[in-house]
């Protein structure tokens, strides 16, 4: 029997309003402990509605019947649908016709990242390096960061770098040293 | 009359009859046969490190010199057996460190070895040779140190899939100036750096090296350095399959690779890059044994090197394959003999990888040396089922995975009964079979009739009764180890068949309707059992007959009740001795 307790709820809600939550949320749904007998109701059907929503499924334990060896090593390595695990941002350069994109993934430091960007657009960033920063270049690389402010590459260690970088630019060394102020 | 022929001769025919099998028959032909027997046999298999004691191996055979030791219930793989169960190296490694002097090899499955007893093996097997820890844990660098440093003659050092405390990368530099014995080294599960010098060192040094599995973090840039120094390895795990755009590195790997005629066997594959991938073309087409399963790439990528291996027998691959990569197996691989698809996303069907029963389908129409399966998908039909069946006869192993449990035929929405009926009637010799997806009691009645070689038996969410309980343990003449979680299976079944327990290694039943009352009849109905019940929570009632318990696990022995058992375990032993 429906009592219909929702209709003599008190919220802060306008009257008339329907502030029902839908079912297929993202938040986190209780684990389904094998401590309790394997019931009938845990079927198909109740896991069939939270299809689409990918992590609100219940997780049984020890199933499905992967090692813990196998799920630590394939953690976090799920494939990008097109482009394999990547972590692929455009690159564009002052005055260039064209944008690049490249994987930052594939790059373990800076050294390496800027030695194929000069590469791609046939110029000299001027490595930068921890003593003289930008000194003497034509160009700067700078990138957009989650903030969306635009940071000169390499102030930050290069894992945080991967993390936070959106997109680059290469900019031209007049106006890039402003940033380093 | 028997004429009988003189021992030497008897034990000289003996020495050719190796399998554990065989031997154990010719030990109970007669007792002279039985002395003899005892005092030539070389090699023991423990399937059960509980069924028996250390004492009892070592009275009975006294010129053993290789030991293989299983500790855990297979379900521990999954989480399912809690800390602190059991399983412990120790008091075999202390018996045999004093008994068998000569001992060469000693090979651990889940089980918890200690550093203090890696050094003791270390320090009491002049002529030790292989060690082999698979699945192990409880142990560190540090005794792997003690390992390098006092084996003289160790040739197989296999530490898979073990959890190993990483406290210093510099055991590897233990290995004196003066070793090179090493045939065999899979140092894959270790998760930090080891010493890159000493490693190239060792490899260096040892020219009978033919396996070397390395771990993730030895970079890609140094996998051709070894290579060079080891053209001769038949099997090789990479490490980190990756280093950013650097042609110096492919190029060097690729060549590297050429000079490699007797490579057979290729696994690790972390973190693949795929444009390092045709580094390795030039030995697919010798490969036997391909191991992709950690390998993240896309099924286009892995379709282009399946199709360079046409020699093929042993396929691990993650479900990116996809049915397409698995109809370019079925055409190219005719000698495949097993096949393993893993799942790259547990728990949902990732709209990406279009991996169905199809696949499996193709690869068991068109590889007919096919055997072994283990497949993860997330739909099945009986129809498929039964095509398989009848496709693939000679499956010695067929265990399938639908991710989802309880999952019906995806066309039909019925069970999966008759699909797994298909499989145990015409795949006659199959000894090991894992269910799952929607099954009825009528399953099992199948399985009772027809699989009569089945060695092994896997049960989750399946079955309505315990008639289906019931069907396995009455039909199944050769099943030695059976495994049920989270089916309504209970006290009926399992006391209808008491005696069947005795010829079996062992029974798990986790989350099933079993109780604590049926425990004690068992317990005191069959004596040389052990019926262990694991109690976590401590919400078990032992006074309550009717009580049902989480974890349930028997197994015969000739050891009697096992001394090292945590506070959660309740047996009926330990239950009269708190009552008294």
């Amino acid at each position: 029997m429906d009592l219909n307790y929702k209709a003599t709820e008190l919220s802060l809600a306008l009257p008339g309003t329907d502030d029902s939550p839908e079912l297929n949320t993202t938040t986190t749904s209780t684990p389904i402990k094998t401590n309790k007998r394997g019931s009938p109701e845990m079927g198909p059907s109740a896991a069939g509605e939270s299809k689409s929503a990918p992590r609100a499924k219940a997780q049984v334990v020890g199933w499905p019947p992967v090692r813990s060896y196998r799920r630590n090593a394939l953690q976090g390595k799920k494939v990008e649908p097109e482009m394999g695990s990547g972590m692929f941002v455009k690159v564009s350069m002052d005055g260039a016709p064209y944008l690049r994109k490249i994987d930052l993934k594939v790059y373990k430091s800076y050294g390496e990242l800027m030695k194929s960007l000069e590469g791609m657009f046939a110029c000299i960033i001027g490595l930068y390096n921890e003593k003289e920063g930008y000194n003497g270049s034509k160009h700067a690389a700078t990138y957009e960061d989650k903030d969306g402010d635009w940071m000169l590459v390499g102030d930050v260690p290069w894992e945080m770098f991967v993390t936070s970088c959106k997109r680059l630019r290469i900019m031209k060394g007049c106006e890039a040293r402003g940033l380093e102020l | 009359m028997v004429y009988s022929l003189p021992e030497e001769v008897l034990e000289h025919v003996f020495s050719f009859i190796t399998s554990d099998k065989d031997r154990n028959v010719v030990s109970v032909v007669c007792k002279s046969w039985y002395e003899i027997e005892r005092w030539c046999r070389r090699k023991v298999f423990i399937g059960n490190c509980y069924a028996v004691s250390p004492a009892i191996m070592i009275r009975r055979f006294p010129e053993v010199r290789s030991v293989e030791l299983k500790g855990k219930p297979h379900f521990a793989d999954f989480n399912l057996v809690p800390e602190g169960w059991g399983g412990y190296a120790c008091s075999w490694i202390d018996e045999m460190s004093r008994s068998y002097p000569w001992l060469e090899e000693i090979r651990l499955k889940r089980m918890v070895i200690t550093d203090e007893s890696l050094e003791l093996i270390s320090t009491s097997f002049k002529n030790f040779r292989v060690l082999v820890l698979s699945s192990c844990e409880g142990f560190s660098t540090d005794g792997l140190s003690a390992i390098a440093a006092n084996c003289r003659n160790l040739r197989e050092l296999d530490l898979q899939e073990s959890e190993v405390m990483d406290l210093s990368g510099h055991w590897l530099s233990h290995f004196p100036d003066t070793f090179t014995s090493l045939e065999s080294l899979n140092m894959s599960c270790l998760g930090s750096e080891v010493s890159f010098s000493a490693l190239e060192r060792l490899v260096a040094m040892s020219p009978n090296l033919k396996t070397l599995r390395l771990n993730r973090a030895v970079p890609l840039g140094k996998l051709s350095t070894l290579l060079q120094q080891a053209p001769q390895l038949v099997e090789l795990g990479t490490g980190a399959y990756s280093s950013g755009i650097r042609s110096d590195v492919y190029s060097a790997l690729s060549k590297a690779f050429l000079g490699c005629k007797e490579l057979k066997g290729l696994s690790g594959f972390w973190d693949v890059d795929p444009s390092y991938l045709p580094a390795f073309f030039s030995v697919c087409s010798r490969l036997t044994t391909l191991n992709l399963s950690y390998a993240t790439i896309r099924s286009p990528d892995i379709t282009k090197v399946i199709n360079l291996c046409p020699n093929l027998q042993r396929l691990l691959v993650l479900d990116h394959i996809e049915d397409s990569g698995l109809n370019a197996l079925a055409l190219s691989c005719k000698n495949l003999q097993e096949l393993r698809v893993f799942p790259s996303d547990m728990y949902v069907a990732d709209a990406n990888v279009t991996l169905t029963e199809q696949g499996l389908v193709s690869v068991t129409q068109g590889c007919p040396k096919l055997q072994s399966v283990l497949y993860f998908c997330h739909q099945m039909s009986n129809s498929a089922l039964i095509t398989i069946a009848k496709n693939r006869p000679n499956l010695t192993c067929f265990r399938l995975c639908i991710i989802e449990p309880r999952t019906p035929d995806y066309l039909t929405h019925e069970p999966l009964d008759i699909g797994f009926g298909a499989i145990v009637k015409h795949c006659k010799n199959l000894s090991r079979l894992s269910l799952s997806g929607l099954l009825t009691d009528r399953v099992f009645e199948y399985i009772g009739t027809h699989a009569k070689k089945l060695d092994m038996l896997s049960i989750a969410f399946a079955g309505d009764s315990d008639l289906g309980l019931h069907h396995v343990l009455s039909g199944c003449e050769s099943l030695k180890k059976l495994e049920i979680r989270d089916c309504p299976f209970g006290d009926t079944a399992l006391l209808a068949n008491v005696a069947k327990l005795a010829t079996m290694r062992s029974l798990w039943m986790s989350s099933c309707a079993v109780s604590i009352g049926a425990c004690k009849i068992l317990s005191r109905k069959m004596p040389m059992l052990n019926v262990e019940v694991i109690d976590e929570n401590g919400t078990l009632n032992p006074k309550l007959d009717n009580c049902l318990v989480e974890k349930l696990y028997v197994y015969r022995t000739v050891a009697g009740p096992r001394s090292d058992m945590p506070g959660y375990i309740w047996t009926m032993d330990r239950d009269s001795a708190n009552k008294i």
